[in-house]
């Protein structure tokens, strides 16, 4: 199991490599997934509230 | 006849239209990004042999090559969207053309970084002022400053014009990364992989890349997808389509 981590004295630059590259991709969706909720969000309210004036007039 | 006919291209283009389609395909490149992501990992490191000459090192190949394959690769589709939303005034493609930026800017920080960490110990330095890295970090900046120019310019339609006619005179620049191997002595090795040529590599190497590489295209078709639906929502916030659906009032809640 450490034989495979060593990567035969090489560990290092791999799993500096595959872990950013892991680490970037998954930030990126969890990121895009947030901030379309945020929108969602903020764009119901500003509906609703449109929908609220526009029963009240 | 066949793809180009049967798929109604015009009612697609309409951001009302794509949204739910573009809801609809995103669970299914998911699952291709996820089951040959698995799978070229896996061959990556259990299936492919040591290389003889490089070592273990050799392995940041399959997530470097397709990564940079990638960024060179969304550029171009981002560059096509560009000249579609500026001569065709296609909405949609100004919206693909954002969606794209970010993923091809990750993926390109991604090819320099795993270049970086690949040749440290392969040719002593992590950097080095060659044609290839240096076109490749300007592909780089091309991307920040097409993401800058959108986030600058408040009216969307003028952040479309400047940021896609940036990213069209960009695109100069992909010949020369794909080819500054070639034209310059450089220390990065040449193509891998070549249309023209037999492949330099193992066929199992060669396939666990290729299957890394589709990996990578799915993931992107997924992430981007997901991304310009909230661009949609957001740029089309005043339509009634949006409206009704965000409201709940009708229609399901996605």
């Amino acid at each position: 199991m450490s034989d495979f981590f060593a990567m035969g004295g090489h560990g290092f630059y791999i799993w500096a490599s595959y872990g950013v590259t892991a680490l970037f991709m998954i930030v990126e969706v969890i990121a895009v997934i947030r901030s379309k909720r945020t929108v969602e969000k903020r764009l119901a309210r500003l509906a609703r509230a449109e929908a609220r004036t526009k029963n009240a007039l | 006849m066949g793809l180009m006919s049967s798929v109604p291209w015009y009612h697609y283009s309409a951001p009302k239209n794509f949204y739910p389609l573009a809801g609809r395909l995103i669970p299914w490149f998911w699952g291709l990004a996820i089951v040959l992501t698995v799978v070229g990992l896996y061959m990556s490191f259990f299936v492919a042999p040591t290389d003889y000459k490089q070592g273990e090192a050799y392995r940041i190949i399959f997530i470097h090559v397709p990564a940079a394959w990638m960024s060179m690769f969304i550029y171009l589709v981002m560059a096509a969207y560009a000249i579609i939303g500026l001569a065709w005034k296609v909405r949609l493609a100004d919206m693909m053309a954002s969606a794209l930026a970010p993923t091809g800017a990750m993926f390109t920080f991604l090819a320099l970084w795993t270049g970086a960490f690949w040749g440290k110990p392969t040719w002593g330095t992590y950097w080095v002022w060659d044609a290839r890295l240096t076109s490749e970090l300007i592909l780089l900046f091309l991307y920040i400053g097409f993401i800058s120019l959108q986030s600058a310019i408040d009216d969307p339609r003028r952040a479309a014009k400047a940021s896609g006619l940036l990213a069209i005179v960009g695109v100069i620049n992909l010949p020369i990364i794909y080819f500054s191997v070639k034209w310059w002595n450089t220390l990065h090795q040449g193509a891998s992989v070549s249309p023209t040529m037999a492949p330099k590599m193992a066929s199992i190497m060669l396939i666990t890349m290729l299957i890394m590489a589709v990996a990578f295209w799915m993931y992107t078709i997924a992430v981007v997808l997901m991304r310009v639906r909230r661009i949609i929502l957001q740029r089309e916030r005043q339509t009634t389509w949006v409206m009704e659906l965000l409201s709940g009032a009708k229609g399901e809640r996605r």
